[in-house]
């Protein structure tokens, strides 16, 4: 009976209970959507890279390296010699390296020059090696391999000409036209940058900047496509590597000698712990926005009691009708508090659907448009404490309306103050 | 006041009974003072009170809501005055019905629903409960296709009878009427009074009348009036 009342008597007020349901429920997506796209992101961003044991390059600070080198954000500072790069590479405790040769773009993606040892070795999320959705690994200089969302959004497939164009702008006025590539494969999604890179072989980063000097064409010396090949394509420079080793153990010798590598200043970072502490200036921004979504539910919550006191006049009558059946006041106490609970679970479920909604609806634009690949299913554990917690804090609020049930039922009796 | 004589010779326990009852409030200049009052189980009693004359006051002293600052109740021969609020309103639940001016229902809930909830909180067994709830409005004229209308769909004719059903359902020792044929037109109220009365009658229920209307008078075998109890009040009009 009392959960009766408390449905009908909400359901008699419908029209402010619903308003009160809708800005509670706008307030819990809120929470519970940024709460989960908080983790994502985390989520999302640490796993872009992972089992490689340092990034090498030019002497920088850790975060302009792992910005460049795997987010493919903002540009190194200098080069690495190709000497220097074969040099350490031989170090015995150095299992592998991935050498990375950035600075061209394809109509705003990044291109990347590499080896195959690239396709054998990174690793992203918890150690999965790269996937061919088509074709395979570059072979030729003038081959190509696409990131998923490069050929999915210009609608590249195997066998298509592309051209590089010079510098990193989406809109290139120097493009290296007389050596196109062609695509031989087209990596499946990873969710992280790679999907957004062009690859292409050391060589073909080469033979494109043969006939260019200091960023721009030589003026009267032009070098056909078949003409480079027939050039010593050894790079003279790459931007940074990867660097896997033997054992783990060695992580901080090999890091202390390559960053008193006496032929150049080199830097050497440990991709984990520059994104620590990447993510933790990330962090301030994401628990502020959090800390906003807390206010607005509070807010919501400020605003559910101020309904529900303000009907408290109105259902005076109610009151001293269910008093003179019997009703004892802490039972009109509970009847209030059941009214705020019911909505408050009302408006947890609400949001859980509409969150459950958008994200399905927002999954591919996300992936698309920002790589970022979200999980449609927002809750964990963590949900759960939300809701228990939202749950307290409304209950507690309730106590404010549910008193003066409470209290007026005591001063007041049977009688009806119109 | 005195003078109240049983029905039969049989001596039956009083439906309530009032003894050097003394109420006042702190802030207010008057006092209410009922040396005694003995309603025997089935009589009836009008009581004549003007709005302002402090029958809220005793009627919130019947039913249990306040307590007297000197004196003693019994309802049904039990303490009640003496009880804790909670025992009150137990007792409340299953030995007085009230019937109020107006609006006696609650809006939203249907009128079979609005029934029972009296027996609700005198926790009586909810299908005999309900089986009875429909006995009692067929008899009051409310048929079965008007029992799940919301009470609000209801004339205020209608809305009364349900009001009656709902403080008779617990067989109740004691039925508190507030002035429940205002809002009624005269063909209304003569019919109001014929089925409440009746209906109490069938049920051996007490019937405390409260009303200005003394027209009404008739139809009561005892009488009091507030003037007599009420000192200090300041009379309206």
């Amino acid at each position: 009976m009392l959960l009766k009342l408390a449905r009908q008597s909400l359901w008699n007020r419908r029209g402010t209970a619903l308003m009160t349901l809708f800005s509670l429920t706008i307030s819990l997506v809120l929470l519970f959507g940024i709460d989960h796209l908080r983790k994502e992101a985390r989520q999302s961003f640490t796993s872009t890279i992972s089992g490689t044991d340092l990034i090498v390059g030019a002497r920088s600070g850790q975060l302009n390296l792992l910005l460049y080198s795997v987010f493919r954000i903002g540009n190194a500072t200098a080069n690495v010699s190709w000497a220097t790069y074969q040099r350490i590479s031989k170090h015995p405790q150095i299992s592998w390296t991935i050498p990375m040769s950035l600075g061209d773009s394809h109509r705003g993606y990044r291109v990347l020059g590499t080896n195959l040892d690239y396709f054998k070795h990174y690793r992203y999320a918890n150690g999965q090696s790269l996937q061919f959705k088509e074709g395979q690994p570059f072979n030729e200089v003038y081959d190509t391999v696409l990131g998923a969302e490069v050929a999915a959004k210009l609608g590249y497939k195997l066998g298509d000409q592309i051209t590089l164009a010079h510098g990193v702008g989406a809109v290139s006025f120097s493009e290296h036209k007389d050596k196109p590539f062609v695509v031989t494969g087209i990596l499946a999604p990873t969710g992280t940058p790679l999907d957004q890179t062009v690859h292409v072989s050391l060589e073909g980063i080469e033979a494109i900047h043969l006939d260019w000097q200091q960023g721009a064409p030589m003026p009267g010396r032009s070098i056909s496509a078949e003409q480079a090949l027939t050039q010593d394509l050894t790079p003279k420079a790459i931007t940074a590597f990867m660097v896997g080793l033997e054992s783990r153990m060695a992580t901080f010798v090999v890091q202390r000698q390559i960053n008193e590598f006496k032929g150049e200043a080199l830097s050497a970072i440990l991709p984990g712990v520059a994104l620590a502490e990447l993510w933790q200036m990330l962090s301030m921004v994401e628990n502020l926005l959090l800390l906003i979504t807390l206010l607005v539910l509070v807010a919501g919550l400020v605003g559910m009691m101020t309904t529900l006191l303000a009907s408290m006049k109105e259902r005076q009558r109610e009151m001293a009708i269910l008093r003179a059946v019997g009703a004892h006041p802490w039972y009109l106490f509970v009847l209030i508090q059941l009214e705020v609970l019911l909505l408050t679970i009302l408006a947890l479920l609400a949001a859980a659907v509409t969150l459950v909604i958008t994200l399905w609806a927002l999954q591919d634009t996300l992936a698309g448009s920002y790589g970022l690949f979200i999980n449609i299913n927002p809750f964990s554990l963590q949900t759960l404490y939300w809701a228990g917690a939202v749950l307290l804090v409304s209950a507690m609020l309730a106590c404010i309306p549910a008193f003066t049930a409470y209290r007026r039922a005591l001063n007041d009796g049977l009688a009806i103050r119109l | 006041m005195t003078g109240i004589q049983p029905v039969t010779d049989k001596p039956k326990i009083p439906a309530i009974e009032l003894k050097n009852v003394l109420f006042y409030y702190q802030t207010a200049a008057w006092q209410l003072s009922l040396p005694e009052l003995t309603l025997p189980q089935g009589q009836h009693l009008f009581i004549k009170g003007a709005s302002g004359s402090g029958k809220t006051t005793l009627l919130n002293l019947l039913a249990g809501i306040i307590t007297p600052k000197q004196g003693e109740i019994k309802l049904g021969g039990e303490p009640f005055s003496g009880l804790s609020p909670a025992k009150r309103d137990t007792l409340r639940a299953r030995n007085i019905g009230v019937v109020f001016q107006q609006l006696n229902l609650i809006s939203y809930l249907s009128v079979l629903d609005n029934v029972l909830l009296s027996a609700h909180f005198a926790g009586l067994n909810k299908a005999a409960s309900e089986q009875r709830a429909r006995a009692l409005l067929q008899s009051l004229g409310l048929g079965p296709e008007l029992i799940t209308q919301q009470a609000a769909a209801l004339s205020v004719g209608q809305q009364q009878r349900v009001a009656i059903a709902r403080a008779l359902l617990t067989r109740p020792a004691l039925l508190i009427a507030d002035e429940p044929t205002s809002a009624l037109d005269a063909d209304n109220r003569d019919s109001f009074m014929q089925v409440l009365l009746e209906q109490a009658e069938a049920c051996q229920t007490s019937v405390i009348f409260v009303s200005h209307d003394a027209s009404l008078r008739r139809y009561f075998n005892q009488q009091l009036d507030m003037q007599h109890l009420a000192q200090g009040v300041q009379p309206c009009c």
